[in-house]
Formats: structure tokens, sequence, C-alpha cells
């Protein structure tokens, strides 16, 4: 919503600039975008001018040189290429040095050969309307010389307001201009429909059907002018349209337009002669019936619209825009004038259908209030008659439903305070609500409040009344309190710190944390050689982000191949996220969204140097340390087990991560064709955790690992190379018992010479301890032979060699 | 020749041999040469016993002393050496100190959206909230109907959120988990909810997903001034301690009053920058707008009242603020897209 400062003025009697009433406004709940200027920012220069003399440009047909008295000692030349300048007109000067509202300054310049002291200057050039076919003239011989923005309307600031969608009385310049007067305590000039030249009882000259019914149409107003005369609008009222941004058309149309901006209630004029039968009908629009807008639109509406129609069919799309049928046109003489009310929702679902927003509309679909209907008429009475020399005819028509009763709260003072925090003397509440239309008077334990018309729809509940005060009291006032606690401590949960030290522990490996897209292009799912099923999107923005993702990898491979691209090689990244996994028992019956924790490894471990200029390549066993490091952190024992049956995993180098014994991810080498088409043409290796299967551990226990210190042993055991480590290690570990406190692989060698065909030996660091004494050198001698004789036994593996 | 001869030639012998000996190793070979077990001298003195008793004496104590001598003088000669070795040693160990070091891997980061959404839930606990996450794939109810908009409110619009179904969408904010943890816990309740949302946009300013931290504290008697004060907490906290507030009035759906919070500029003071020159990081206003907030509306309680939530009993404030817009301010990021590109450049440089 535009406000022009000027225009505001008028109803409001405001004692500061712009800047200072736009913060006024903000604090108490009218939001201003910003503040603009419209039209002549400089009024230096600017000035009335009488033509003294026109003649013919001597080199130009169409130039003439005029002599301009601009008020000075001596007569001004200035070449003007408009047709209608004439000596004796009362023009709008710009001298030398003036700014133009576009930016440039004006210079003594030579046209075509000759002197031009200054600008006479069309209504364009004033941004007073889009005319430039001519020069303004002035229709009032005022002196040369006098400020042009004494006698026309050159310049105002401008507000521009972002309406809350609750507030349609603020979509109106008397709305604005009645918070203005509650946020700065400025009077309020009387409303501009208080006076109303037209009057109320039966029209005659047009009937009126309302087959929509009073839902739909709650009330429809009309009035009749006869003896009309089209033509333009004078400049003061073409300024004000263009402030806000509304091209000035016919003094029938503009006055429309006025009276909606200034009353914040839409209305439309009907050519009467126009309209066939003399009878409107409000009524459903059928299905596919067709109507011409005034936009030069072909339309096609549907039985939940409303249109207003004639003999000959819908002649407008009702609350959202007329037809060009019953346009007003310069031959018209008498017009029906027409202010109705609209059911929000309704208008709001044919304009998006429609897929057309007007200013009518967007007011509509907010709600407005019948009375409104009224104030229009009023308005525009008193205008067609001053501007279009036209005689109103005795009679409202005025059709609908009995307004309802008014709507009375009762406000009490302590509920102000304990909402609040803070106390509204009751004086002070009803004055405040006072201006701002409400009716307040003493109640009891407080104040019986009656809510006005135009906020019907927005203030309902003592809790509504309350915003009321306290925002026009000064929420600058209210004290910083915290709350005075009952009950309830603040902590994460342990689920929540798990999460956290796993993230820090990745980071700490010097993996970066990314946050990828919860969207996945149907694609993705064929490219990882998956089926899943996945959570389609009705409304997808692109065929790229059209389903909700499963897993994450697609978001670390998406991660990793544009780092890769723009020349990173070593690459590092983990996210931490929830998927979306088809579930009717999730919380929606549609989905379930487990939080997942994924890592992915590629390129050098670690960045090369001139030490060592080919560090290892991160594989299988980079991203198995990893997981380690990073489930260890936590406290947390895992195991893997070989294969994950994931399709997207290289067949030889995948394998489930168990925790408890149950699965809660995979981890492996991400298959090369798959890697591949990611454009990774190393080795790219990944795990990705379920988090919500992941119990957070319990406290652990203290040992005492210092009073009875471990004797350490290493084996080295001959096995087939089909024997996975993992065996030979659980084999240990039974055999070993309790004093076996740890065994662990430190190399594997394979030498078919030395140790046959077929044959690889492990060799395992063992650790002995006893928790109550030191093992004597027979005690571990005796577990590490029973190791030895159950490889044996069990393995078919023998030891390496004695020493 | 006689023995005492013998005796003084070995002497003269290792002496002249432990000066020549250039090396530690050297002196070891000569020690094993003249005192070792197979070795002359001490061989002679072992045999001292086969020797007439006369003689006895005087070889026994010469062989003694010339063996206490060698020792000495062995001993003295590896000191020598050991130093000149260490001394060679060292200089051959010389490096040039200007390559460089050896690369340690870079520790990560976490992502910047991750950094600012743990600053926000610490300072929450720090006051005495919860955290609590949601599903992000909600339905109409609880991200709309519950939350007191009307059936035409614009954001409904298929043009605006994503849906699933008509019945489900993927929620458009974090305040769903308002009514669910309504429904879940009665008061006293304080909850932050981080977490993903999703709007239908995209440019600078947009992105069709972001994320929010929801706030909702209702207890018996708390009161907008409640609301203002903890959010002057958590605006010092994650802005300095210099900071004020100020709630302008606003209007949502689900709290009544509503309100919008701005916090004072950290960069300039009252709009001016130090150079005197408008602010651009707050556009001159001194203000930067960081959430909205409310006390939430009585229609929302009244649909959990079963709970414990009658709106004549508990009342409380509800707050809402985007974590890519702080952190926006924070770090003076200039592009919201910067967050979902991932690109290894922007993340490494928040710590
Ligand atoms: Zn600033």
């Amino acid at each position: 919503m535009r406000v022009p400062l000027e225009w505001l003025r008028e109803y409001c009697d405001l004692h500061m600039d712009a800047h200072t009433l736009a913060q006024r406004l903000a604090l108490t709940g009218t939001e201003v975008e910003r503040v603009e200027h419209h039209g002549v920012s400089e009024l230096e220069h600017f000035v009335v001018g009488h033509v003294l003399e026109r003649r013919k440009h001597p080199d130009a047909d169409r130039l003439s040189v005029c002599m301009v008295d601009t008020g000075g000692s001596a007569a001004a030349q200035i070449v003007c290429g408009a047709p209608n300048v004439a000596a004796g007109q009362t023009v709008a000067v710009a001298r030398p040095g003036a700014v133009m509202p576009d930016g440039t300054r004006l210079r003594r310049a030579k046209l075509r050969g000759i002197e031009s002291q200054g600008m006479i200057l069309s209504e364009r050039e004033l941004q007073i309307s889009d005319e430039h076919t001519g020069i303004m003239v002035l229709e009032q011989a005022h002196a040369p010389g006098t400020p042009l923005a004494d006698v026309a309307p050159i310049a105002t600031d401008v507000l521009v307001l972002e309406v809350t969608p609750n507030r349609p009385d603020c979509l109106s310049i008397y709305g604005v201009a009645r918070e203005a007067a509650a946020a700065t305590g400025a009077q309020l000039r009387a409303a501009p429909w208080d006076y109303d030249p037209g009057s109320l009882g039966e029209l005659h000259g047009i009937e009126v059907l309302n087959e929509a019914g009073d839902e739909l149409c709650p009330r429809f107003t009309a009035r009749i002018f006869d003896g009309l005369r089209v033509g333009p609008s004078p400049l003061w009222l073409k300024a004000r349209l263009m402030a806000c941004g509304q091209r000035p058309i016919s003094n029938v149309v503009d006055i429309t337009n006025y009276v909606m901006l200034l009353t914040g209630q839409p209305m439309h004029a009907f050519d009467r002669e126009r309209i066939t039968g003399g009878r409107l009908t409000v009524r459903p629009a059928l299905d596919g019936e067709l109507l011409a807008t005034l936009d030069g639109q072909q339309r096609t509406l549907s039985a939940s619209m409303v249109v207003i129609a004639d003999a000959e069919g819908a002649t407008s799309a009702a609350g959202v825009m007329g037809g060009g049928r019953s346009e007003v046109s310069e031959q018209t003489t008498s017009i029906v004038s027409e202010a109705a009310t609209w059911n929000g929702p309704n208008i709001h679902a044919t304009s998006q259908a429609l897929g057309l927003r007007s200013e009518a509309s967007s007011r509509f679909e907010k709600g407005l209030a019948a009375e409104q209907t009224l104030w229009a008429q009023a308005v525009a009475t008193r205008l067609f008659q001053d501007l279009c020399e036209a005689r109103v005819r005795p009679g409202t028509l005025d059709i609908g439903a009995p307004p309802a009763p008014p709507l009375e709260i009762h406000l009490r003072d302590a509920r102000i305070e304990r909402l609040l925090g803070m106390v509204i003397p009751r004086a002070r509440c009803r004055e405040l609500l006072e201006t701002i239309g409400f009716d307040a008077s003493d109640g009891g334990d407080g104040l019986d409040v009656t809510v006005p018309d135009f906020r019907r729809a927005d203030v309902t509940r003592e809790a509504d009344l309350i915003e009321e005060v306290a925002r026009l009291a000064g929420l600058e006032r209210l004290p910083a309190t915290l709350p005075a606690r009952r009950a309830a401590v603040g902590r994460l949960t342990a689920a929540q710190r798990l999460r956290r030290r796993l993230e820090d522990t990745l980071a700490a490996q010097g993996l970066h944390e990314i946050v990828g897209w919860s969207f996945a292009a149907v694609e993705q799912a064929a490219r990882l050689l998956e089926q899943h099923p996945a959570v389609e999107l009705a409304n997808p923005m692109s065929s790229e982000q059209s389903r909700m993702r499963t897993s994450l990898l697609g978001s670390l491979l998406d991660a990793a191949a544009r780092n890769r691209a723009r020349g990173a090689t070593r690459i590092g990244l983990f996210e931490s996220g929830a998927v979306y996994l088809p579930d009717p028992d999730g919380p929606s019956g549609v989905a379930r969204e487990p939080h997942h924790l994924a890592a992915l490894v590629s390129g050098p471990v670690r960045p090369p140097s001139w030490r060592e200029q080919h560090p290892p390549q991160a594989d299988f066993f980079a991203v198995k340390g990893l997981l380690g490091a990073v489930l260890e952190s936590a406290g947390i024992a895992w195991q893997l087990v070989a294969g994950a049956e994931r399709p997207f995993l290289h067949p030889g180098r995948a394998a489930t991560v168990e925790v408890a014994g149950a699965s809660v991810g995979w981890l492996g080498e991400i298959h090369p064709r798959v890697a591949g088409d990611w454009d990774l043409d190393e080795a790219v290796a990944a795990f990705e955790l379920d988090l919500s299967t992941i119990d957070p551990p319990g406290p652990q226990a203290f040992t005492d690992l210092v009073s009875f210190p471990a004797v350490r042993e290493d084996l080295a055991i001959v096995v087939p190379e089909s024997l996975p480590a993992g065996e030979l290690v659980a084999v240990i570990a039974t055999a070993g018992g309790p004093l076996l406190q740890a065994s662990e692989i430190f190399d594997v060698f394979r030498d078919e010479q030395r140790l046959g065909a077929g044959l690889k030996s492990v060799a395992v660091r063992l650790s002995f301890r006893a928790g109550d004494r030191t093992l004597t050198d027979e005690e571990v001698a005796r577990q590490r032979n029973l190791i030895v004789v159950a490889v044996e036994n069990q393995l078919g593996g023998r030891l390496r060699d004695a020493g | 020749m006689s023995v005492t001869d013998r005796i003084e030639q070995l002497e003269r012998e290792a002496q002249a041999a432990a000066a020549a000996a250039a090396s530690t190793v050297a002196i070891e070979e000569l020690r094993v040469r003249y005192l070792g077990r197979r070795a002359e001298l001490p061989n002679l003195l072992r045999d001292v016993a086969q020797l007439p008793t006369d003689q006895r004496g005087a070889v026994g104590s010469a062989a003694n002393r010339a063996r206490k001598e060698i020792e000495a003088l062995l001993e003295r000669r590896a000191g020598e050496l050991a130093v000149a070795e260490l001394e060679a040693r060292l200089r051959s160990e010389r490096v040039d100190v200007t390559l460089p070091g050896d690369p340690l891997p870079a520790i990560g980061r976490l992502h910047l959206i991750t950094q600012t959404r743990r600053e926000i839930e610490d300072v929450f606990i720090g006051l005495g909230f919860n955290v609590a996450e949601g599903p992000e794939i909600e339905s109409v109810h609880y991200n709309f109907d519950a939350l007191n908009h009307d059936p035409q409110h614009p954001a409904r619009a298929w043009t605006d959120t994503f849906y699933v179904t008509d019945e489900v969408l993927l929620r458009t904010h974090t305040s769903p988990m308002q009514v669910r943890a309504m429904e879940r816990t009665p008061p006293p309740l304080y909850l932050i909810v981080p977490g993903r949302v999703y709007r239908r946009d995209s440019d600078v300013t947009h992105t069709p997903q972001f994320h929010q931290v929801e706030g909702l504290a209702v207890d018996e008697d708390i009161t907008l001034a409640d609301l203002k004060g903890t959010l002057l907490e958590f605006a010092r906290a994650i802005f300095g301690a210099e900071r004020e507030v100020r709630l302008r009035p606003h209007f949502f759906p689900f709290t009544e009053p509503s309100v919008e919070v701005d916090v004072s500029c950290f960069a300039c003071s009252g709009g001016l920058a130090a150079g005197g020159e408008r602010c651009g990081i707050c556009k001159g206003t001194g203000w930067l707008e960081i959430l909205g907030s409310g006390m939430v509306d009585p229609n929302v309680l009244a649909g959990v009242a079963a709970n414990g939530y009658d709106p004549e009993r508990v009342q409380g404030f509800a707050f809402g603020m985007g974590i890519e817009r702080i952190a926006m301010l924070k770090h003076g990021v200039s592009d919201l897209r910067l967050f979902y590109d991932n690109d290894v450049r922007f993340l490494e440089q928040f710590a």
C-alpha cells in the first residue's frame, strides 16, 4: 500500500517528517517497507511561467521558440517541442539548474542553434500523469515566478506499507490516517464519508437481483448519476493516483480508483446505457462461461465464481475485475456506481483460479466490512458531482443481509497485566481504543468495548484487544524479565549428545560437514542402482528435486563431485540429517524420518608433501578406520560383517555395520560404475549409519590398568588365505579366556616359497591381564598354548616359527 | 725379555694404539685386545702364581698398574672420541629448516548451519529449554489448522508449499511441533525445536529448504515481558553483550499479540558506521530484524486444552527464527544459496 504523505495530511494533523512517522508506525504495528519520494525532489527552479510569445523555430518544424515570463527581470527564451504551447498560457517551467524527477539536471542548451533557458513541462515530466502529448497548462493564472510547488501537486513523500492480511482497513488512506493518529497522538479529522450529498431510500433506473445469495454477496449497493461529462481529472487527483502507483484514465474511472484508495472499498462504474436489459444479476458463473476482462484478456469462468451479468451475459467477474462491455467511455453520460461486499475466501479462490490479482481482489479477499460500501458511495457521489458535473438520482439501491449486531468484548485490567507483564491504566486503554474507532466504557473490573465493523474480522476476543492496547501504548516501555520458573530444566537428551559427539569426531578427523538437499531427483535411485520407493512431491519445483531422499549418499556424492570439479583432490565430507522412508505408520501416515550419519572419503588420505609425494589413497580400510574412530569416540562397540546388499557398493569391498548384534548401516567402497556416474574416477569409500538404531551407551565402569600391568605376546599364525582374519581373532578370543584382554592384528604376510601356496601369516599381538594379580610366566604360557591348540584344531593354523 | 719388560712394552703399545685410534669402535677393539679375557696382560696376571716367589710381587704389581693405566687411558680416549663423534653426527644431520613441515590432516568443520544451530541450542538450554525435533513431512492439520491459519491463508497454496498429498505437506515452519509437544507433555513446557523447513521459493534470499528454530514456553504466568527478556538474553549471547532488543507489533495467525523482534545492530551505532557513513548491515536503521514471535494464541491452546492447556489458566510465548538468517547476519554471508552449495572453500571458513 502506497500512502502519499500529502494525501494523508488531509486527514491527520501530522507535524513530523516521513521518516519519523514511518518509525512511529513501525513501532505500533504498521510495517513501513520504505519511504519514497514521488515527483520533484528539489523544488528550487520549478516556477510558474506566462507564455508571452510563441514563434516557429527557424530550423525545425516541430519546435517553437517561446518568450516566457518566469518572474525574472527579463523574459526567458525557451525552445519547446509541444504542439499545444501558445501565447497567453500559464505553464510550469523548470529553470536551468533544476533537478528533474528522473535525476537529470537541466542546463542552458542550444536546440538547433537557438538557446533555451529552461523547459516548459508536461505532466509526465512532473510525474503527475502519463500525459506527454503536450505541455501542462495551468487553469488559474498564478503570478509568474510563483514557486510551482505552491500551486501544483509536484512533490510528496510516499510511505510504502506492508499491510498484514488481518488489517484490510489499512489498505486505505483514511485507515492509515487512523493508525497514524493513534501512533503519533496527532488529531484525526472527520472521515470523508461523513458528508454524503446522496440519499438513501428507493432508487429508480436499475434493477439488481442477487441469485448468488448473501453468503457470496453479503451486500450490494448502487447509485445512478446522470448528465455526466467524461474528461480528464484535475491535476491534484491525477497526482495522487500516480503517487499511489495508478495510472489516471478519465475522471469517472479515476474517481472509482480514488475512492477505493481513500476508503478501502473497491467500486465499479457501469455505463448505464450499456447495461443490456437495464438489470444486473449477481449469480454464479456457468462452467466454461467466457468473459473479456478490462485488461483485454478472454477469461474462462467456472461455477465456483460469481459474476455480475446483464441480459447479454457476464459483464464482470465480481470483486476481481470488470468486463470491457459495459466500460465507461468518452460518450458515457449516465453511470451506475456499484459498491458491494464479496465473500473473501471465494474472491481469493477466483483470483487464484484466474491467475488474476487486482487492487480490488486483493482487498476483497481479506474480507471487507459491509458498511464500507456506503462510505464509498458517499465519497464518490461528492466527486462525481464536483468533477464530472453529474447529478445524483435520489435513493440508493441497497440489498443484502441485515448487518450483524455490534460485537462487545469485556477487557479485564488484570488480564492485560497478566498477559503483558506491564500495567496500562484503564483510562489510557480507553483513550487508545477510541482513537482507532472502538467504543469503550467502564464495566466493573475493566472496559466494555464495542468493536467497529471494519475491525470485526480481526478483533473477536479479549486477547485481540490486549494486542491493540499493547501496540499503541508502546512496547518499548515493556520491561525485560525472565520467566519465574516453577519447573522444567533444559538439557540435551542422550541421543542428541551422542549425535553431537559423532559429528565432532568426524570433524576432528578432518572431514567437513555438508548440508545437502532433502530432495532427490527421480533418476538418483537408478544412478545408485537401486529401486527403493520414495516419498514423491505432488508439486516439486523441478524434476531434480521431485522426491525425498532415502539415503545421505546422493547428497555426499553430489557435494564430492562438485568439489572435485572445482579442483579439490582430497575429499572428506560428512552429513548428519534425516532421510525419508515411506512408512504408513509414520507421524503423518506417509513416512518415518530416521536421522542418519554418513561420511565419504576419496583421494589421498593425507595431503602430499615433499617427503611423501604419494600418500595412500583412501579406500575401504581408510573409511573403516574412520568408522572405528567415530564409534569408539562415543564408546560404542561395533563390528563389520562382510557383504552389505547395497548395489551401489563394490561387491568385494562392502560390509554391514553391526552394533549390539543388529545392523545399523553399511560401509564400503562405492561401485566404480556409480562413482563414475558422478565423475569420480578414484576410489570413493563411505559409510552410512542409522543413528535411530544406535542406543547411546551408558556410563563405562572403571578398570584398574595400573596396579597389575598387562603382559604382551606376539603370535604369527599361518592360516589358509581364504580364512577371514576376523574369524581367527574370534577363535583366539574364545581360547584366550578372560585373561586375554585384547588381540590385535598388526601384520599380514604372504610368501609362497616360505609359507606355501594359498597360505598367509597373520601376526597377532596378545595382551594378557588379570585384575587381581600380576600374571606369572607360567600362567601366560598356559593361555598362549590353549590359543595355539585351538587355532590348530579349529582352523588348521600353525605357528609360523618359534621366535 | 723379562716379564716386567714385556709389561712395559705392552703398555707402550697400548698407549700408541690408543693415540692412533680414530673412533670409539676402535677403542672398544683395543679394550678387547689389551684387557679382554684372552689378552696377554690379564693372562700374565693370572700366571703370577707360577712365577718364582721372589718375582711374584714385582710382576704382580707391575701388571696391575699397567692394566689400570691402560683402562684409564682407553676410558679417557673413548670419551674424547665420543664427543668428536657426536659433533660430527650433529654436523651431518643439519637440515634445511626452510623446507615445509609435515602437513597434518586439517581439522574439518561443522557446517555453519550446524555451528549456528548448536550455538542457539546452547543458549536456550542455559535458559532452561529442552531441544526437540519433529517430523518434516507433516500433516496440514499440524502445519496450518491447529495453528489457527484460516482456510484461505495464502501460505497454504500449492504455489507456496510443497505437498505430498492433499493432507500431507513438507512443513513450512517448525511451529507444528508446538502443538505436537503440547499434546505430548502437559505444562509447564519450555522447548526449542530446530529443524529443516520448506517453501516453494528460490532466489538469492530464498532456498526451497532452510532451517528454523522454534521456541515455546507455556506456564501459568508467562508474560510478553518474559518473551522480551528471554530474547534479550538470546540476542546478547549471539550478537554481543551490548545488544538491545525492540519489539514491533506484527501479525501471525498463531500468536496474539504478535511481535517482530529487532536486535540493535552489532556493526554500527544507530545506523551510522565508524566512518560516519550509512551502515550496510542494518541499512542505516540501527536495527536488525531477527525473528517473529508472540503470545500463544488462545485458539491454539484451546486445541490442546485436554492436556492441561486451558487458555484461562496457562499462557505462554512462542517464537521462530531462521538459522541461516542469524548466520548470515553474524558472518556477513551475502547469498543464501552458499549454504547448500557445500563448497569446501565456503565450509572451511567457519571454525
Ligand atoms: Zn548497522
